[in-house]
């Protein structure tokens, strides 16, 4: 009953708002920033043993802390499940939600929501026990698979073995920890997810080495930070915190080299860390809040490969999230 | 108009008129403002999504679903399941809670102290760490299909579920189901019979020994009658799992397990208080009649034990059925994990979905506390 019961507060919650004053106000006034995550996935959003938080979307979550409030540190995590993470942003349980979401058009059209940008750039793989022999998902016609409930994963799955002609089996579960458990107690063949929770989720079994992630990628899933729609202050907010880290990484501006390039002459450069211009102004932010961003968070580059990278135990490289300039997709509009 | 106030009947109308008044305003604020706030966030409305395609797959549909189905159709899966759930969980753990009840009066020590220290042990684990139990013991003890544990050649049982041949539907399977219907309706009115006929003679009448000899002639002789044809279905290992025949998943095993362990516990103590909330004057006065201990319990100490027992034993068949909303945890499909779960999360209408859920229990909860309800009116001492 405690989902449902959660699941009608968060509905009863959209009836007692009224009009809201602007989410920026609110956030200054509670002094921090209420972030809805994950919590357990690896590389993403896990808690570390002494309450401390680590991952992709935590880094974002600190970032918007940084740019709002100046002290990356002032955030409240709420840890949600794929099925509650939507209802507590509509109901203003969170100010923003970081918890690897892909960005659908009917979530962004018709749930009175908005996707900020693109933290992570991402495809649903499966993951299988080696001792199966599975080469290929082509082979896995009549395979049980388990899989969080509430994803868009539950649909593409569907959808690829229908397109496929194979039979499966669905087992879907609240949590990423009950999945985990259930495909290690071999009630499922295959666990399928984003390919970067699969690497992460990975990392949580005990004989990590015997299972295989298969090569195809079996769907698009771009991953981002999600605000309520309708107040444009906080979306631009969003946005332009997330613009910010993969900017500072075009221009080379590390959180070592943070205080050393404020003396740069290089206008880009000067209008991101406040320098000059007035982007702060425009956002209703303090002039170096970019700065604080780059200074106490760092650049995309430095938090990709800090919670996911090669030298993670997650061993991700950077492949279509790397800078346009590169060959990836990561790209910001110019801070102009 | 002073004058009318100082009357009480006026008063009391007054009072009450304006209390309603009172309680629809906050009712019609409440929805408005529900209403203007989700046009303002731009989030649909309406029931629209329950004709649009659901696209995610379901395993256990007891009616028939695929992913091309609607949302509506999710909703009827679910709402099958939970009833399913319903139904096997109170048959279940009727009879569990009866005999522990019972085995808890026994003049046995052992039996006496086993089965209070069952109902306390099991009564007091919330019952959503017990169905997490069961279920990790389930998947856990169980091999992997490969290697399944086999019964009887055909039966097989592995961490994917329970397989067993399905007997086709045909002249003979169907035979046997009507005598089971044939069975149960001779039994209640051999029962109406035999106790007129006690009442006359005051010979007892076996309706126990005979009610289960019919249990099991009838479809005997209904085998023979529908032309002795059986054909089953096979379950068969294919590929990564068994096919064909009838599987129950480890899910709903452990979903029933769970509910009806702890269930029973309450109703045994149902059962208990009921059996000894009757004076022991009832029984020696029984007994100074030349009633034997059997006809003792039949005749005077059980129609008044289930009386009592009657009312907090509705309350666990309403609480079973609340419970299984619990399934969630492990991904048995009903009504909460597929409806207001999955497609919750698909549509992302909560309130609608919310609703509608809401709605099914407390219908399902209205329609068997009126029936039990019904039947706790009949079983009443009528006092005049």
């Amino acid at each position: 009953m405690t989902k449902l019961a959660k699941l009608s507060l968060a509905a009863i919650a959209l009836i007692g708002i009224s009009a809201t004053a602007g989410t920026l106000e609110d956030v200054k006034k509670q002094g921090f920033v209420k972030c809805g995550i994950d919590g357990g996935l690896p590389g993403f959003s896990e808690v570390l043993s002494g309450g401390v938080y680590k991952g992709m979307d935590v880094d974002g979550c600190r970032a918007i802390a940084a740019a709002t409030l100046g002290d990356a540190t002032k955030v409240k995590y709420i840890s949600l499940n794929a099925k509650e993470r939507l209802a507590a942003l509509q109901s203003g349980e969170i100010d923003v939600l970081v918890r690897n979401t892909t960005w659908t058009e009917s979530r962004d059209t018709s749930l009175g929501l908005n996707f900020a940008g693109v933290n992570y750039y991402d495809g649903q793989g499966f993951m299988v026990r080696k001792s199966l022999g599975v080469k290929s998902a082509k082979e896995l016609d009549g395979a049980s698979v388990c899989i969080q409930t509430g994803t868009t994963t539950e649909l593409n799955v569907a959808d690829y073995f229908r397109a496929n002609g194979m039979k499966y089996k669905t087992v879907a579960y609240d949590t990423n920890d009950q999945v985990v458990a259930s495909y290690e107690n071999g009630r499922c063949d295959i666990l399928t997810s984003d390919a970067s929770q699969l690497y992460g989720l990975r990392t949580k079994l005990k004989d990590k080495s015997n299972h295989i992630v298969l090569p195809e990628i079996i769907s698009k899933e771009p991953l981002g930070p999600v605000v309520r729609q309708g107040d444009d202050a906080w979306f631009n907010i969003v946005k332009w915190s997330f613009n910010a880290m993969v900017a500072a990484e075009e221009s080379g501006i590390t959180s070592k080299n943070a205080d050393k390039m404020k003396t740069s002459t290089n206008p880009t450069v000067k209008r991101i860390l406040g320098t000059e211009g007035k982007m702060g102004a425009n956002l209703g932010l303090s002039a170096d809040w970019a700065y604080q961003i780059v200074k106490q968070v760092g650049n995309y580059g430095e938090v990709f490969e800090r919670n996911v990278g090669v030298n993670t135990p997650l061993n991700i490289k950077r492949g279509i999230n790397a800078l346009w300039t590169k060959g990836g997709l990561q790209y910001s509009p110019p801070f102009r | 108009m002073m004058h009318a106030l100082r009357n009480q009947k006026v008063r009391g109308i007054l009072f009450q008129l304006l209390t309603v008044i009172g309680l629809v305003a906050f009712l019609w604020y409440i929805g408005s403002n529900t209403m203007s706030n989700i046009e303002q966030r731009g989030i649909k409305t309406g029931f629209e999504f329950l004709n649009s395609t659901a696209g995610f797959g379901i395993d256990e549909a007891p009616i028939s679903y695929q992913e091309t189905d609607t949302h509506g159709r999710v909703f009827f899966v679910g709402l099958s399941n939970t009833l399913i759930i319903g139904f096997v969980g109170i048959i279940f753990s009727t009879i569990l809670g009866l005999i522990i009840g019972v085995l808890r009066l026994s003049n046995n020590w052992l039996i006496r102290k086993m089965s209070a220290a069952y109902i306390d042990i099991f009564r007091n684990i919330p019952i959503l760490l017990q169905i997490l139990f069961w279920y990790n013991v389930v998947l856990k003890s169980l091999p992997a299909p490969r290697k399944s544990l086999e019964f009887a050649g055909d039966i097989f049982m592995n961490n994917r579920g329970l397989y067993i041949p399905q007997p086709d539907i045909n002249s003979t399977t169907l035979t046997i189901l009507a005598s089971f219907v044939v069975a149960i309706v001779s039994i209640f009115f051999l029962n109406i019979w035999g106790n007129k006929k006690q009442e006359e003679t005051g010979k007892d009448f076996p309706i126990i020994i005979i009610g289960f000899a019919l249990f099991i002639i009838l479809p005997i002789i209904a085998y023979f009658i529908g032309g002795a044809n059986f054909n089953f279905d096979y379950p068969s290992l294919q590929g990564f799992n068994f096919r064909g025949g009838k599987s129950i998943s480890p899910e709903f095993l452990a979903l029933t397990f769970a509910l009806v362990i702890y269930t029973a516990t309450f109703i045994a103590e149902a059962v208990r208080s009921g059996i000894e909330a009757v004076s022991k004057g009832q029984k020696e006065a029984a007994a100074s009649i030349g009633l034997s201990q059997y006809q003792a319990l039949k005749l005077v100490v059980l129609p008044q034990a289930i009386r009592i027992a009657i009312p907090p034993t509705i309350n666990q068949y309403l609480n079973l059925i609340k419970n299984s909303s619990l399934a969630t945890a492990i991904g048995y499909p009903e009504i909460v994990t597929v409806f207001s779960g999955t497609s919750l999360n698909q549509v992302g209408q909560a309130i609608e979905i919310i609703a509608m859920t809401m709605l099914v229990y407390l219908t399902i909860s209205l329609v068997v506390s009126a029936i039990l309800n019904w039947f706790n009116h009949k079983m009443k001492i009528k006092e005049r």
